[in-house]
């Protein structure tokens, strides 16, 4: 039997799609400047389905993308041409959560915000809070290693994986990790998440859950300048206060933020929206040292949320600022560049002087706390040559993030949109030793083919590397 | 004993690629780990130590794998920050190598994490003599395949690890410890579940069998004492307070109550494995981490009874033929070992 009929046997007409108009939305992702058309979608509602149709993959040597709900903004779900695209969203179990465990197991189809809404009866929740949140499911959480806003003190998505059953590219089942908080042997748990689906497809994930914080401080100060606004994050690290959340907006943000859902933001240069959270008691001297800190950052305006509702509304601007930038400029690209702490400042300045010399404006929202950027370059993907453009300008703003010791991606990992830049932050022989291992687990290169390792099937269109 | 000594970077690649079976070795402090098997060559990686990069205000620093945990330590608290994983066996002269190596964390592990949660990146020299880096040395990162995250709890499978980088936290301005006794282990046990569920942000949430738990709280010196009523009244007891107790967890994250055992184990628990764990014949021991993370004395018939139950376990110190049970899972574990060490110098071939 051919592929396809092999896997008209495993799943029914409604959840096999191979018709132009059913495959169409799922050519792209959230990166939608790339496009591919694959052979067939399967829709699995069951583990041992996604293991069948890996298998039937590894057989026949056609290369497979799993994929959530498709908010990679790195191209990561991208589809291979003529290859299987295995959607997970039907996927969407919690199949056990026990508050006493403080554990939560479930399908990787799971919407992220969904595991914290059941957790919180029991006063728990799900940390790593990626912007996609409302949307992005556990399993492409745990193959780029999400982020969100409190990765200082909470770590990435990797800390709050605890076991994960895995089907490798050759269709082997293997579970990984227990479901304590520790294990013995090495981490392959921890090593999984992040390796952007190369090496597997997560069926069953067992996540941390952790105590809801129980009382919030929630500040947002206003400067004169960008500047101004990083000094005051390094003066907070400092005072030695360790806050759960730490973000910088800039103007062209804030002027965004406001346009979408009158946040009511001071129309300034820079918001510092700083979080405390923890025992009430703690948080109110917490509170006190925040205070007399920002007032000697010399902040223009400080407003500090007295009620859940005025801490929502601090937020919902900040939440708000990506698809906000839509409302300014009909296209962007978003970047997720690290910089050490201490050098946000220079990266900042260095990227308003590359905004000026492209000719396209930059607006700036970023995790201050983690140094993790969110530049959003804009620009009219109608004009010619412009799109070119924020491509290479978006490139010398990732070769900047790891000339100054930092990191290509904080959260939305390499996909195909970074990957020709890996290079840069890692040497001939880290590049290699990531090829043995896929090559090791996926002796055909069937697993999201073409993501993360640089030379490997699709390229990207990025400016720099063509040139 | 064959044995060699590696200063450096260079140094450990010439002996990757000169000794076919190496056992890498730092300070010592567990030996069960460390001790070479016939055909093995001690590979002494002591010399191979500093820090070499540290930023207080990054929370970041870099050091050589066979840097001292002690040294760590002193320069973090000389700039008032700590390793929040709160690694064992420091005045044993544990090294920061050895500890990812056996991926170990101590009691206030309970606050903000383990090892795993705050290890960034690693340069190590693979099984071939290549130098391979993973991660990185800031605290957010998702470039590349984790590598850093690979060597946790690996016994030095996949390489010998050269450089390490790591997330450290500001230490708490205060601390005060809260000891309360139950007349049963089952009132105990009732309490610790109890407070794992709430927000309670605690620094060490230890089990001292047969029914004690040892608190301890962090924070500011005024929020402490509120802090610590509202724990008795949570408890219904006044316990015990200990408002010095620093050299009390000193104790306890070295281990002190194993002393003179003659197998210590590590053993991942949870408070539903308690009572069955409280049944096997087991010596001094306690459960840190809300119940999470037990270390225990055993003499052979412990370990033996934890083997027969199949209860996963690491043996740190004594004799066992197999330190590391269960084995790593073959269908995910053995590829990566045959990319990166494909020739088996390194344990777990």
């Amino acid at each position: 039997m051919g592929f396809l009929e092999e896997l008209r046997a495993l799943f029914p007409p409604g959840r096999l799609l191979t018709k132009e108009a059913e495959l169409a939305p799922y050519e792209s992702d959230a990166l939608t400047a790339y496009r591919k058309r694959p052979l067939a979608v399967v829709l699995p509602e069951r583990k041992e389905e996604v293991v069948e149709a890996v298998r039937l993959c590894y057989r026949h040597g056609v290369p497979f993308v799993a994929r959530g709900s498709g908010t990679s903004l790195s191209g990561g779900s991208l589809p291979v041409e003529g290859g299987l695209v295995i959607a997970l969203n039907r996927m969407n179990r919690i199949l056990r959560l026990d508050p006493k465990a403080r554990i939560a197991v479930v399908e990787p189809g799971v919407v992220n915000l969904e595991v914290s809404r059941q957790a919180a009866p029991f006063g728990l929740y799900y940390a790593p809070d990626p912007s996609s949140q409302p949307i992005s499911t556990i399993g492409g959480n745990v193959a780029f290693n999400s982020g969100g806003a409190h990765c200082l003190k909470y770590g990435m998505t990797a800390g709050h994986v605890l076991a994960l059953e895995v089907v490798t590219p050759q269709g082997e089942v293997v579970r990984l990790g227990g479901e304590g908080l520790e294990s013995v042997g090495p981490d392959l748990h921890g090593f999984f998440v992040g390796t952007e689906g190369l090496l597997g497809v997560a069926l069953e994930i067992t996540l941390r859950l952790l105590p809801k914080p129980e009382a919030y401080h929630t500040l947002l100060a206003a400067y004169e300048s960008l500047e101004a606004a990083g000094n005051a994050v390094s003066q907070v690290i400092r005072s030695g206060l360790l806050p759960g959340a730490m973000e910088i907006m800039d103007r062209l943000a804030i002027e965004a933020a406001e346009a979408a859902v009158k946040a009511g933001y001071p129309r300034v240069e820079a918001l510092l929206i700083v979080e405390l959270e923890g025992p009430k008691e703690e948080v109110e001297e917490e509170a006190k040292l925040l205070a007399q800190v920002i007032k000697e950052s010399r902040a223009l305006e400080v407003r500090i949320a007295q009620s859940e509702a005025q801490r929502q509304a601090i937020w919902k601007g900040r939440k708000a600022a990506f698809s906000a930038v839509g409302r300014l400029s009909p296209d962007y690209i978003v970047q997720d560049g690290v910089v050490p702490r201490s050098r946000l400042g220079e990266a900042l300045k260095e990227i308003g002087r590359l905004s000026q010399e492209y000719g396209l404006r930059v607006a700036n929202v970023f995790h201050a706390g983690d140094g993790n950027l969110h530049p959003l370059v804009l620009y009219d993907g109608k004009k010619p040559g412009e799109l070119e453009r924020a491509e290479e300008l978006a490139g010398e703003i990732l070769k900047l993030c790891v000339r100054l010791g930092g990191s290509l991606t904080g959260e939305h990992g390499i996909g195909v949109e970074k990957k020709e830049y890996m290079p840069k932050m890692f040497a001939p022989e880290d590049l290699l030793a990531m090829e043995r291992v896929k090559e090791a687990l996926d002796s055909k290169g069937l697993a999201n083919r073409g993501k993360v390792l640089p030379g490997h099937g699709q390229g990207p269109h990025l400016g720099e590397v063509h040139a | 004993m064959p044995e060699v000594r590696a200063n450096s970077l260079e140094e450990v690649r010439e002996a990757v690629r000169t000794y076919p079976r190496l056992r890498p070795k730092g300070g010592g402090s567990k030996p069960a780990l460390s001790t070479p098997k016939d055909g093995e060559t001690l590979l002494d990686l002591s010399g191979l130590r500093g820090i070499l990069e540290y930023a207080p205000e990054e929370f970041v620093f870099t050091a050589y794998a066979g840097t001292p945990l002690k040294e760590i330590e002193e320069t973090l608290r000389a700039h008032g920050q700590y390793l929040p994983f709160h690694p064992p066996l420091v005045e044993q002269g544990a090294t920061l190598g050895g500890t990812v190596a056996a991926g170990l964390s101590g009691p206030m592990r309970e606050r903000f994490g383990g090892l795993r949660d705050f290890i960034l990146g690693v340069r190590f020299v693979d099984g071939e003599g290549r130098v391979v880096r993973g991660g990185g040395k800031v605290v957010k990162n998702a470039a590349g395949f984790p590598f850093h995250r690979l060597m946790v709890g690996s016994l030095g499978a996949f390489g010998v690890m050269v450089e390490l980088s790591f997330k450290v936290f500001p230490y708490p301005r205060a601390t005060r410890s809260l000891k309360v006794g139950f007349a049963k282990a089952e009132e105990a046990l009732a309490a610790l579940e109890g407070l794992r569920t709430l927000p309670l942000d605690l620094l060490a949430l230890d089990l001292v069998p047969p029914a004690t738990l040892e608190i301890r709280l962090g924070g500011f010196p005024e929020s402490l004492e509120k802090r610590i009523q509202r724990l008795q009244d949570l408890l219904q007891r006044e316990g015990e307070v200990l408002r010095e107790d620093e050299a009390h967890w000193e104790g306890v994250k070295n281990l002190a109550f194993l002393k003179e055992s003659p197998i210590w184990v590590k053993v991942p628990s949870r408070p539903d494995l308690i009572p069955l764990l409280e049944g096997l014949p087991l010596g001094p021991r306690r459960y840190l981490a809300g119940g999470e993370l037990l270390y225990a004395g055993l003499d052979p018939e412990g370990l033996q009874a934890l083997r027969e139950r199949a209860i996963p376990h690491l043996v740190l110190r004594g004799k066992a033929d197999q330190p590391l049970y269960p084995p790593p899972p073959e269908a995910f574990f053995a590829p990566i070992k045959r990319a990166l060490d494909p020739k088996g110098r390194f344990p777990l071939g």
